[in-house]
């Protein structure tokens, strides 16, 4: 018999089979923690210097580990939009619809399946960003504050962060499954379209109020610290975590409505 | 095994835009024969079978397996297992894999994959990654997805395709094996010759039309039957069978004489005392009829 928990089993499978996910992994790991520990290091190694920039002591821990899901997230969303865009390019679609017709069925478990991979993902980078950045930290003599619940609170958060975003990749996937059309379009809007319009939308009170809504600025405010909301002056307007939770929610769910009428539910060719 | 499932397509209509890929085709598929589903590329064979398995919606009319569509078939692989032209394969992933990825989302026992990987001849290369495959290595991993959930229905697009002559053999034996076990086997392929050892009923196909329906043996048109007979003098022979009433024409190895017994042919020859050397009754090909059926684009 066909079940979710058969179709759930499938897509895990389809995830650990092929080289990807831990390709993907080590790098995200590496390039986080080089971030997060080359941070730790300028800021921590700098702080008392004059002409060096400043953050206060206690501010400076949380915002080193939310490198992990502020990095990380573009390794999620590309995790999980390669898994759909990869069954298209492959055709893998017409065995996968075979052995479960219900195509509803087999989207819900990928996104199931996916969102756990990017909790993983998740837990991957907060042991990369806590890990390097903690140790960096004392090395400067610098509480990393890993006895205080608001950094596991933190650590936590973004590990939801990153499953949601996983999805949001399965979603995306499914609304553009070409596969060259998804990275690009991944890569343009994190890490240039979306930081431009979020410096941007900080001019009015007006446009910060939309501006809050953006993906990445939702993802902020849900893991509750980031260095572009300092850096970029957007930080002023915020949504609380649990409504920047909803926001990743909503889009993930958003995304893959529109690509179940747009690609999914169509004829496999 | 249980009681045979019959395929039946019923007024299967299949419009692209403008184009009318499938027109209006109904026929059935009997349980415990090889059904060959036969047509020129772009007959609209594989859209037909695209159509059966749920992954095309049909414009109008249905395909069902005893009546059930493939979508609400209960255990679909256990029931149908099928193999599509398209190459479905995530090439950086082992054979064994991706029959397992399957196996869990179909719910068959996990052991399967390495039976049907034996089946079909990949046992000492599941571990491989099908990337590294060639085009009959990968023919043959189709065969064992279909066979993944042991159906009792077969549904294969052109699987004699870049077989090797080895592995024509062999898979003509394995299709006459299940259709002798009970199950519904139907193959799709764009050649009659290609097939015509492997199947008992033909359903033949052009521009989405149902052209003809029947055993294999009724392709052949036995009305017009030809004799070749030879002699050493030629020309006393053809004139003898001129005179008796027969069209001849000349071939390189003889007389070709159209419509003819060759009991009728050897008894003028002898009337006329002529020692024949060879003689011999020639049907109408197989092939020709088919190619006669489905018209010029039958050529290919």
């Amino acid at each position: 018999m066909s079940s979710f928990g058969g179709a759930l089993q499938s897509e895990v499978t389809k995830i650990t089979s092929t080289r990807l996910w831990w390709i993907l992994a080590i790098i995200m790991v590496a390039y986080v923690a080089v971030c997060a520990g080359g941070a730790a290091a300028l800021f921590g190694g700098l702080g008392d210097a004059t002409n060096g920039p400043s953050i206060s002591g206690e501010s400076l821990a949380p915002l080193i580990y939310s490198f992990g899901p502020t990095l990380g997230y573009v390794f999620a969303v590309l995790l999980g939009a390669l898994a759909t865009t990869n069954e298209f390019r492959h055709q893998t679609l017409t065995p996968t619809f075979l052995a479960t017709p219900r195509r509803g069925r087999v989207l819900v478990a990928k996104l199931v399946a996916l969102t756990g991979a990017g909790a993983l993902y998740g837990v991957l980078a907060m042991v990369a960003a806590v890990g390097a950045g903690a140790g960096l930290l004392l090395a400067f003599g610098i509480d990393p504050q890993l006895g205080d619940p608001d950094t596991w609170a933190l650590v936590g958060r973004s590990v939801l962060a990153m499953a949601l975003w996983s999805a949001i990749g399965v979603g995306l996937g499914v609304l553009v499954p070409s596969q060259v059309a998804a990275i690009v379009i991944v890569l343009a809007f994190t890490q240039f379209i979306e930081p431009i319009l979020r410096l941007a939308s900080s001019i009015a009170d007006w446009t910060a109020q939309i501006g809050q809504f953006l993906p990445g600025a939702a993802s902020d405010a849900l893991v509750g610290a980031s260095f572009f909301a300092l850096a970029g002056g957007g930080g002023g307007t915020m949504l609380e975590w649990w409504q920047g939770g909803l926001v990743l929610l909503g889009i993930a769910v958003l995304v893959s409505v529109l690509g179940w009428f747009t690609s999914w539910r169509r004829d496999v060719t | 095994m249980s009681a045979g499932v019959t395929i039946e397509f019923s007024s299967l209509t299949k419009t692209f835009g403008q184009v009318q890929a499938v027109s209006d085709l109904s026929f059935t598929v009997e349980p415990g024969q090889v059904t060959g589903f036969l047509g020129p590329n772009g007959a609209g064979k594989t859209t037909t079978l695209r159509m059966l398995l749920g992954l095309v919606r049909p414009t109008s009319g249905s395909a069902t397996f005893g009546g059930t569509a493939y979508r609400d078939l209960p255990s679909p692989l256990a029931t149908v297992g099928s193999a599509l032209e398209a190459a479905s394969f995530h090439p950086g992933r082992s054979a064994a894999n991706h029959l397992r990825i399957y196996a869990q989302s179909a719910g068959i026992d996990r052991e399967r994959v390495q039976l049907v990987l034996h089946r079909v001849g990949l046992g000492a290369y599941g571990d491989r990654r099908v990337g590294g495959y060639s085009l009959g290595m990968r023919q043959r991993l189709g065969l064992a997805f279909a066979l993944l959930g042991d159906p009792r229905v077969l549904v294969l697009d052109e699987p004699i395709n870049g077989l090797d002559p080895e592995g024509i053999k062999w898979i003509r034996l394995l299709l006459r094996e299940l259709a002798d076990e009970g199950r519904t086997v139907l193959i799709s392929s764009h050649l009659l010759s290609e097939v015509q050892q492997s199947v008992d009923e033909v359903v033949i196909v052009s521009h989405g039309r149902l052209i003809h329906r029947g055993s294999l043996a009724s392709l052949d048109q036995s009305e017009q039957k030809q004799v070749i007979v030879d002699a050493t003098d030629r020309q006393v022979l053809a004139a003898a069978l001129e005179a008796a009433g027969y069209t001849v024409s000349p071939l390189r190895g003889g007389v070709l004489v159209a419509d003819a017994e060759a009991a009728d042919v050897g008894r003028i020859a002898f009337a006329a005392g002529i020692a024949v050397t060879a003689l011999s009754q020639k049907r109408v090909g197989l092939e020709e009829s088919f190619l006669h059926l489905v018209g010029e684009e039958g050529a290919l």
